[in-house]
């Protein structure tokens, strides 16, 4: 029994757990004292065919931060570093979408698509190939050349989002048709009424999740990945080609963060280079290190980085809820951060350990010499 | 490591050096900047310190204007470029030098120098921030060149430029609480319960527009429930507002500093499965997308902010050219949108 509560206490996976239910129980404070009554936050109720209360759309909005996460936690187990382009792909790929659903007629119709000139799914295949692309290029500069991650996907942070603005003419382009809408909002039939009434990034997450952990479980891609973080030499030495499975890595997170840039522009049906996946790639970086993955690579767990980045969302909607100016939330961000991280810390363990049996060493003491005299009358 | 640090040191000595050289240009004193340009400055007529005029210096008879331009960041930018790129044509005796900063600050500081360094013969600057612009003006002023700000106001001295040009955002939000007020009386509503989406906390519009709404909902007993920045955009406007209604609060106004963070508060309310037309739908600027809500009914009004400062700007450019006192400040033409004015509006909205 206390093994297995030991282990349950130093699983990473339960502290990630433990961060979120947190923060979900400031949650409930937070909607109990301004609507009232306890069980506001967790009602979910079905009204004009949207479900909707405060855990949908906390799961809703974090939608592209999860699918970005699963990207980045293959990233980092294998390659060590962090691939900090996520949100400039995602600028990229969301403005090549639509520069192509668009194509040729953008600037005479104020910018905006008033009838898709390609199939939206070509549209959307398009976003995969640029993220798809993108990927191969990170992959290339780290798995082939070398170059650290950071400084590679630095390239492509700045450029992404320039080339982004390339693209979409440097104005907002908008898309009036109403299929575009239902990647980020919800399937509407002809009437624009719902077909579904979960908002779709929950499904296309959760898609995203399952294919992830299945590829990852079920093959042997998820220990070569992590045999390739902890010891890239003697992975080679095995046979495991490490060049080509972090190219994979890269690759993948370059998919994710197409994905993520669909849904983030069809949430507005819009792509507004700019403010798209503006900082996102450190809150993607925060989710991996939440969920208890070490940013050092090597072993990881998919679920504490969903996890990790749901409990992310749940903290801005609630710092949201309390009047926190969205100005000034990377503050608060960061408090939390910081003692989230400081309590991970795998150093602070031993010390706490070794605080706790010197504390535990003064008060056992007497009972200790008893114990010794009670043997020796034996 | 080492290199990496090294690489940082110059670059950061670079940097140094470049700030260096622009105070040394700008003639060492910089005057201190004065505190309240916002208000009551309208009737103030040039002030001494300030003579210069626009003139034909090259004599060619075509005035050479110099636009330096934040970006193309949303709907009512590109359509004030275009009005610029409409009227600066040589058939109203002008020529447009345009220098967009893509909202980039330090590259608008090179742009302003470089259009002096070309000659152009006025120069107007719509400010990316509004901080940092003293050493730079005074190389105009320095090397002759009127300077008209235009959209955003600067808070330097005003011996450095020659006029402000824009729309007076306070004027607008007080439009707008006058029509909540007549919505209110004519609608038999007598609470208001507003939800305030704030602009780019700082910035001349949201300043403007929040100080009218502040002050018109503590003469009329409103309640702000709920306060927050949208940072001007739709998808920051969406998020917000879906976080405020997961509070269950009561609410019939949405007071919105722009209409993109509008379009974001609706598309919220639809998700929440709220009907958007059972709420007062309140917002700013004007966008054709905006206007044709108002005359569906979704939106009740909105503050128009005109973005067609082109030919306005160019009769200022015409008066300083006959020598005639232009004032410090001046406002552009704009109306308020609500359902008697908008098929008319919808013909002129600007964007889409």
């Amino acid at each position: 029994m206390t093994g297995l509560l030991k282990r349950v206490l130093h699983s990473r996976m339960a502290f990630a757990l433990a961060c979120l239910i947190l923060v979900l129980l400031l949650n409930v404070v937070v909607t109990t004292a301004t609507s009232g009554s306890p069980g506001s936050f967790f009602k979910i109720a079905l009204t004009n065919g949207t479900l909707n209360g405060p855990l949908i759309t906390i799961l809703n909005r974090s939608s592209e931060l999860v699918i970005l996460a699963i990207g980045m936690t293959i990233v980092v187990s294998c390659s060590k570093g962090v691939d900090i382009s996520v949100g400039g792909v995602m600028a990229l790929s969301g403005s090549v979408s639509i520069w192509l659903l668009g194509f040729g007629q953008l600037p005479q119709n104020d910018y905006h698509v008033k009838a898709y000139v390609v199939p939206l799914v070509v549209g959307l295949l398009a976003a995969l190939v640029v993220g798809l692309l993108a990927g191969l290029w990170n992959g290339f500069l780290v798995a082939k050349l070398r170059i650290q991650p950071m400084v590679a996907t630095l390239i492509l942070f700045t450029a992404g989002r320039g080339a982004a603005k390339v693209v979409g003419f440097g104005q907002i382009d908008k898309v009036d048709v109403p299929s575009y809408k239902w990647l980020g909002n919800f399937f509407t039939d002809a009437a624009g009424r719902n077909v579904l009434p979960i908002p779709t990034p929950i499904l296309v997450a959760a898609v995203v999740v399952v294919v992830a952990a299945v590829l990852l479980r079920f093959t042997a891609l998820g220990m070569n990945i992590q045999s390739v973080g902890i010891n890239d030499k003697a992975s080679r030495i095995v046979g495991l080609k490490s060049s080509q499975i972090i190219l994979l890595a890269f690759v993948f997170c370059g998919a994710c963060a197409a994905i993520a840039g669909m849904i983030a522009t069809s949430r507005i049906y819009g792509i507004d280079a700019n403010n798209i996946g503006k900082n996102i790639e450190l809150d993607a970086i925060l989710a991996v290190a939440l969920g208890g993955n070490s940013l050092g690579g090597g072993k990881f767990s998919l679920a504490g980085s969903v996890v990790g980045a749901i409990t992310i969302q749940a903290l801005t909607t609630v710092l949201y809820s309390i009047n926190v100016s969205a100005d000034q939330l990377p503050l608060y961000k960061a408090i939390v951060v910081v003692i989230i991280v400081v309590l991970q810390s795998p150093d602070l363990r031993p010390m706490v350990n070794r605080a706790v049996g010197a504390l535990g060493r003064v008060f056992r003491r007497p009972a200790a010499t008893s114990d010794l005299v009670a043997q020796e009358g034996a | 490591m080492k290199k990496q640090i090294t690489v940082a040191g110059l670059a950061a000595l670079m940097a140094l050096s470049l700030a260096g050289c622009g105070t040394n240009n700008g003639g060492g004193t910089t005057p201190p900047p004065t505190t309240d340009t916002s208000t009551s400055t309208d009737t103030a007529t040039s002030s001494t310190g300030y003579n210069l005029q626009v003139k034909d210096v090259n004599g060619d008879g075509i005035i050479t204007v110099g636009f330096a331009q934040v970006g193309a960041e949303s709907g009512w930018r590109t359509a004030n470029t275009q009005s610029y790129k409409d009227y600066f044509v040589e058939a109203n005796g002008f020529k447009l030098v345009f220098a967009d900063a893509n909202q980039d600050p330090d590259k608008q500081k090179q742009d302003v120098r470089d259009l002096i360094a070309q000659g152009v013969e006025v120069i107007d600057l719509a400010p990316v921030t509004d901080s940092g612009w003293e050493p730079v003006l005074q190389e105009a002023k320095d090397a002759g060149i009127p300077v008209v700000i235009s959209d955003r106001q600067l808070s330097v001295s005003d011996d450095l430029y020659l006029t402000y040009f824009g729309g007076d955002m306070y004027a607008e939000g007080q439009r707008v609480t006058d029509f909540l007020k007549t919505y209110m009386a004519s609608n038999n509503i007598t609470t208001a319960n507003i939800v305030h989406l704030q602009g780019t906390i700082g910035s001349t519009a949201q300043i403007g527009r929040s100080k009218a709404l502040t002050e018109a909902a503590a003469a009329n007993n409103w309640n702000i429930v709920y306060e927050q920045t949208g940072e001007f955009t739709q998808a920051k406007g969406q998020e917000v507002m879906e976080s405020f209604l997961q509070q269950n609060k009561d609410f019939n106004i949405i007071y919105s500093e722009n209409d993109d963070m509008t379009y974001g508060a609706i598309a919220a309310l639809q998700a929440a499965g709220k009907d958007p037309k059972s709420y007062v739908i309140v917002s700013f600027d004007g966008n054709k997308s905006a206007v044709q809500m108002v005359v569906d009914g979704t939106i009740k009004a909105i503050g128009q902010c005109n973005p067609l400062l082109g030919p306005q700007v160019g009769d200022l450019i015409k008066k300083s050219m006959n020598g005639e006192a232009i004032p410090k400040i001046t406002y552009s033409q704009e109306v308020l949108i609500d359902s008697t004015n908008a098929a008319e509006q919808l013909k002129t909205a600007f964007g889409s």
